[in-house]
């Protein structure tokens, strides 16, 4: 990403007086030593959490926070994804990973192809109250959540599906809408509306439109809403905590209960491995795709 | 029929999703508000009895607390971070050869869970095994770091690690900010002679105005709505000392079987988020209609 040929070439340098191209040079080195300082502090915890993971316990208890397991074990590990107790069950995480993972894909799948779809018609098939429409469920992006989980507890029980996976799919479905549709919108809001019009000369209809012509295009934007939903739902701690029950909990409510579990001995090397295996996917995301991630991340924030 | 079917299909498409958010959007908001005004406390009831949940609220410690809680983290998290994600972006703004891979290390933490983050920084500042005692190895036996378990301090340690997951974000945004200012302006002023310091100052931070504002919208946003990270950094306590509106609200409805008071505590959520989030919208909206 970095283009190298921005660098001040040399020559440019030394046309300087020798006292100031020293200065600068000095300058430079404090620069790259701040940011690496930086870099070192975003990385701790991240670096503290595997080597504490992967030491026994007693070298937890006299080696210290930073130091390097002087015995590679993977015990925890094991612990953290089958025997870990999250209350009274002693399954470890991997049940509720697998809960997590069969409720964000069929629930980022569902927001995403109905927020391209609203995109769509709000940005290209523009109808009187269209705006009005839009204006208010983007408003449903903002309002904490809080406010919506009594009735929806109360809502998911009428319909059936309380404390069940079908049911936080449903949650989250209707309160990642605002997003998805946000992104489709404003991505199709700069596609020219002759395109559209053209091929209704050409006699394609609606849906042929959609299908043929606008989903293709939206390849980018649709990486961009599923790395986006994805993050939000794995990561999501409220409504799986609100709207699950056992053996239906998401793992984020797993690891929180068996950080939180207060019986036995304490185990930390076994939290972190839970901590780690709860963040892998979302941490693989970011890594395969950051630029993606950090477009859908500004695009509801940056004006334009 | 067909015809008809054809014309109308845009709207019929919209309409479930529509529909949808006005039910559980603004139906649900509508609900909470009406509960909000009852003496609902197990089972919610309907009868309205005016204001006596808002009462309770703020005459309850516990929530006066929590307010409190929600001053100090936002002031501190939104201020750091704002600042912090400022400098950095500025430092990497200077034809930094490998841009990419540090950006990349920023902005990992915000792409994990809050409960994630809160417990690796749980276990880093645990007084008996973490920094504290790792400090009292190398020597210095009198170091105390005990945070995390001090009722009057327990607070910060929330800010702590939330500045550690957010502050890459912001660093993205001012970064993204900075390279969309007109490069002739600032070639015109270094030509002059400016110092690059006062091209920072003068011409290049004032022309963010409007990133300044997204930046504090956004993480004004993320600290009313902080829930995760306090429940699984501190639980809320020791005793209540680190319950923030979110972590109230959580308790009244699920633990205390107090529904009055967590449709009321909601709502005064609610209403913080409107005062910011409104005036930002409804200028957006505008300046994209005009």
């Amino acid at each position: 990403m970095t283009d190298v040929s921005a660098t001040p070439a040399p020559a440019a340098t030394s046309e300087r007086p020798r006292g100031r191209s020293f200065g600068k040079i000095a300058l430079r080195w404090l620069l790259y030593i701040v940011l690496g300082l930086f870099a070192l502090y975003y990385l701790m915890p991240l670096f503290v959490m595997l080597t504490t993971s992967l030491k026994s316990l007693e070298e937890i208890r006299t080696g210290d926070l930073l130091s390097l397991p002087r015995e590679l074990t993977f015990d925890a590990w094991r612990t953290a994804w089958s025997e870990a107790c999250t209350g009274i069950q002693c399954e470890g995480v991997k049940p509720y990973f697998w809960n997590s993972v069969m409720l964000a894909v069929p629930a980022v799948l569902i927001s995403t192809l109905l927020g391209a779809m609203n995109g769509y018609v709000i940005a290209q098939w523009r109808f009187p109250g269209a705006n009005i429409i839009f204006a208010l469920m983007l408003f449903g992006c903002f309002i904490p959540f809080q406010v919506v989980l009594l009735p929806m507890a109360r809502m998911l029980g009428l319909m059936g599906i309380a404390g069940t996976i079908p049911g936080l799919i449903f949650v989250h479905v209707i309160y990642g809408l605002g997003f998805t549709t946000l992104f489709f919108r404003n991505y199709y809001v700069t596609i020219p509306v002759e395109l559209v019009k053209a091929a209704k000369v050409d006699g394609a209809g609606f849906v042929r439109i959609f299908f043929a012509i606008f989903l293709p295009l939206s390849i980018p934007i649709i990486v961009v809403s599923v790395i986006w939903q994805f993050t939000q739902i794995w990561n999501d701690f409220l409504f799986g905590v609100s709207f699950s029950q056992a053996g239906t909990q998401p793992v984020t409510v797993a690891l929180n209960n068996i950080v939180n579990s207060t019986t036995g001995v304490k185990e930390y090397n076994v939290d972190m491995a839970a901590a780690i295996i709860a963040a892998l996917p979302t941490l693989l995301v970011y890594i395969v795709a950051g630029k993606y991630f950090i477009r859908g991340l500004t695009a509801g924030s940056v004006k334009g | 029929m067909a015809k008809w079917f054809e014309t109308h299909l845009p709207k019929i498409v919209l309409a479930p999703s529509f529909i949808a958010i006005l039910i559980f959007v603004y139906g649900f908001i509508a609900w909470t508000a009406w509960v909000s005004l009852t003496r609902s406390r197990l089972l919610p009831r309907y009868e309205i009895e005016g204001f006596i949940q808002y009462d309770r609220l703020f005459a309850s410690p516990r929530w006066d607390t929590a307010m409190n809680n929600l001053y100090i983290f936002g002031a501190l998290f939104i201020g750091v971070s704002m600042i912090l994600g400022l400098i950095l972006a500025i430092l990497l703004d200077q034809q930094i050869r490998v841009e990419g891979a540090i950006r990349t290390i920023y902005l990992y933490p915000m792409a994990l869970s809050m409960i994630v983050t809160g417990t690796a920084w749980k276990w880093i500042l645990n007084p008996g095994l973490g920094l504290e005692a790792m400090v009292k190895g190398w020597g210095y036996e009198n170091f105390t770091f005990d945070w995390l378990v001090n009722p009057d301090m327990a607070i910060y340690t929330v800010v702590l690690a939330a500045i550690w997951q957010s502050s890459g974000f912001v660093m993205a945004l001012f970064l993204a900010g900075l390279r969309s200012v007109d490069t002739e302006i600032i070639r015109a002023a270094q030509i002059d002679g400016i110092p690059t310091w006062r091209v920072y100052v003068s011409i290049i931070i004032p022309s963010m105005a409007p990133i300044f504002l997204s930046a504090f919208i956004v993480l004004a946003h993320l600290a009313i709505k902080a829930f995760d990270l306090v429940i699984a950094l501190t639980g809320g306590g020791p005793g209540y000392a680190t319950d923030l509106p979110a972590t109230y609200m959580y308790a009244m409805a699920f633990s205390r079987g107090d529904i009055g008071q967590a449709a009321a505590s909601a709502m005064i959520m609610m209403l913080v988020v409107f005062a910011i989030v409104v005036p930002y919208l409804y200028s957006e909206l505008r300046a994209r209609n005009d």
